[in-house]
């Protein structure tokens, strides 16, 4: 009775939270929109979707009207001309230029930071090591899971051998899970404790970043393990630990592998090709399996929201009418994204785990 | 095209914090937990098998518990029996014994009895013997005084007599 209770607080939280964020997000386009004097701005769905799910440079809370409310964020810049610079990113909103830089509102460059060269006026991209949205968003991530797992680590050490207490016992069956499930089957009974705390860490990363995905208020929202540069990180993780610990047996099955015939390998050799491409292709797929899965339940997600903004353009009525269906349609979503945060997490590590694996089988 | 071009920015910073975090989980978090599961599962398993362990020896004390009962009971009957056995042998010896005691008391009775009839008989015949001799000594005696009278004598001398 209780956990059903505060599950539905929890999905009413989520979905009302992600409907209202968007609400505010999208309101300056619909009030404008109703200011006909102008007729400019029209909502684009497209473009607050892409916005949505991609990084920014400062993390935008909510609008009231033209009013924006936002966290600047740090920007740091290094550039081969100027070297490294660092500020804060409220000094290029609005299309502001700070020492040279711009933040690119359109264009080639949409979204990233330009230096101008006063002399030749040539546009230069600096490298960005900024702290943007999905950074801080890696960094709360992250201070979650040390606080997290840090404090149960206490418990354990505190009372061993007594049964776990609170969130203890909320993440022990996962943490046996990968243990017994996904480390312990894939790698084997010898092997599996040199690889367990790399499975459980990325497990739990990725379990957390989808879930603080799908929370549309602060901390959460942002799109970290939708984005590609994040699920290349953990895939070459998966791709070095595997290539690292390949055993002679994995070698000799890749270079000349067994149970093919020998037209395959001699003169030409296509299957040693195409077993060397495998092994870039598996971390290859585990980083867009991620990043697609993720991106797309966001994409979905958002599209039903912007059905209302659309219709709502048309008439008002139609906009209140549409949101019924379109707040049903984006409850059921997040539910069945929540199931995809898992799976996408288990996924993700199941298959790590089955590369070690084959990295690491003694024979067939 | 943005959504698929990995930033540096993001990829520096990831692979700088997911290398620390990797760090620190599995050096503060995941080894003492993985370590503590083990312990708790191991002792677990200890606590069953003691368990399985301790039940069976109840088991067998149990039976033992049954066994020696079953023996004492056994005893018991065997004693009771022997001493019904025994009880009745000395019933029927003691029977025996005085049985005999008694024929042996009647028989020497009956040798006293006939010792003594014997005895008397004898005496009897004695005295007898004697009463004759006195008859005959008195019939002599009178005979030699008056035959009427001596005639008179000897009845009166036989009604006294006691011929008994």
């Amino acid at each position: 009775m209780k956990i059903k209770t505060i599950t539905f607080i929890l999905v009413l939280i989520l979905t009302v939270g992600i409907n209202f964020n968007l609400l505010a997000n999208s309101e300056h386009s619909a009030v404008n929109t109703h200011k006909t004097e102008h007729e400019t701005e029209v909502f684009n769905p497209g473009k607050m979707i892409m916005e949505h799910i991609g990084d920014s440079h400062e993390w935008h809370i909510l609008s009231i009207g033209h009013k924006h409310i936002s966290i600047p964020l740090p920007i740091i810049l290094y550039s081969e001309n100027t070297g490294i610079h660092l500020f804060l990113s409220n000094k290029l909103s609005h299309g502001q230029t700070f020492d040279g830089f711009k933040l690119q509102e359109d264009g080639k460059h949409k979204g990233k930071i330009t230096e101008e060269n006063g002399q030749n006026a040539q546009i230069y991209i600096p490298y960005d090591f900024s702290i943007t949205k999905n950074v801080v968003s890696l960094l709360v991530s992250i201070f979650l899971l040390l606080f997290i797992f840090i404090s149960i680590a206490n418990k354990y050490k505190n009372n061993p051998k007594k049964a776990p207490k609170g969130i203890q016992s909320l993440l022990e069956p996962l943490i046996i899970f990968v243990r017994d499930d996904i480390a312990k089957a894939s790698i084997g009974e010898k092997k599996y404790m040199k690889y367990l705390p790399f499975l459980l860490t990325i497990f739990f990363f990725v379990f957390i970043n989808n879930l603080l995905g799908l929370v549309p208020i602060f901390p959460g929202g942002a799109n970290l393990t939708g984005n590609i540069a994040v699920t290349m990180v953990l895939a070459l993780f998966t791709f070095a630990i595997t290539t690292f610990s390949g055993n002679k047996a994995y070698w000799v099955h890749i270079i000349n592998a067994p149970g093919v015939p020998w037209w395959l390998k001699f003169p030409i050799p296509l299957m040693p090709v195409v077993e060397l491409m495998g092994i870039f292709t598996k971390p290859f797929v585990l980083m867009v399996r991620l990043f697609a899965n993720i991106t797309a339940g966001h994409i979905v997600g958002l599209g039903f929201i912007s059905l209302i903004f659309i219709f709502g353009e048309m008439s008002v009525g139609l906009g209140y009418g549409v949101s019924i269906v379109s707040i049903a349609f984006k409850i059921f979503l997040t539910v069945l994204e929540l199931l995809v945060a898992f799976i996408q997490a288990y996924v993700f590590t199941l298959l790590s785990a089955l590369y070690f694996g084959m990295a690491t089988e003694e024979h067939h | 095209m943005e959504l698929v071009t990995p930033s540096i920015g993001l990829l520096f910073w990831m692979l700088l914090s997911f290398s620390i975090v990797l760090y620190l989980l599995k050096k503060f978090a995941w080894s003492p937990i993985i370590k503590m599961l083990k312990e708790r599962e191991n002792s677990i398993e200890e606590a069953l098998s003691a368990a399985d362990k301790a039940r069976e020896e109840m088991a067998k004390l149990h039976a033992e518990n049954e066994k020696i009962i079953a023996d004492a009971n056994n005893e018991r009957k065997k004693i009771i029996a022997e001493a019904y056995v025994q009880n009745h042998e000395i019933v029927s010896n003691s029977k025996a014994e005085a049985q005999e005691e008694a024929d042996k008391i009647i028989q020497s009775a009956r040798e006293t009895i006939e010792y003594e009839k014997n005895l008397a008989i004898r005496e009897i015949k004695h005295l007898l013997a004697d009463l004759s001799i006195d008859v005959a000594k008195k019939v002599l005696e009178r005979e030699l005084n008056e035959e009427s009278k001596q005639r008179d004598y000897i009845e009166t001398v036989l009604n006294n007599m006691n011929l008994n």
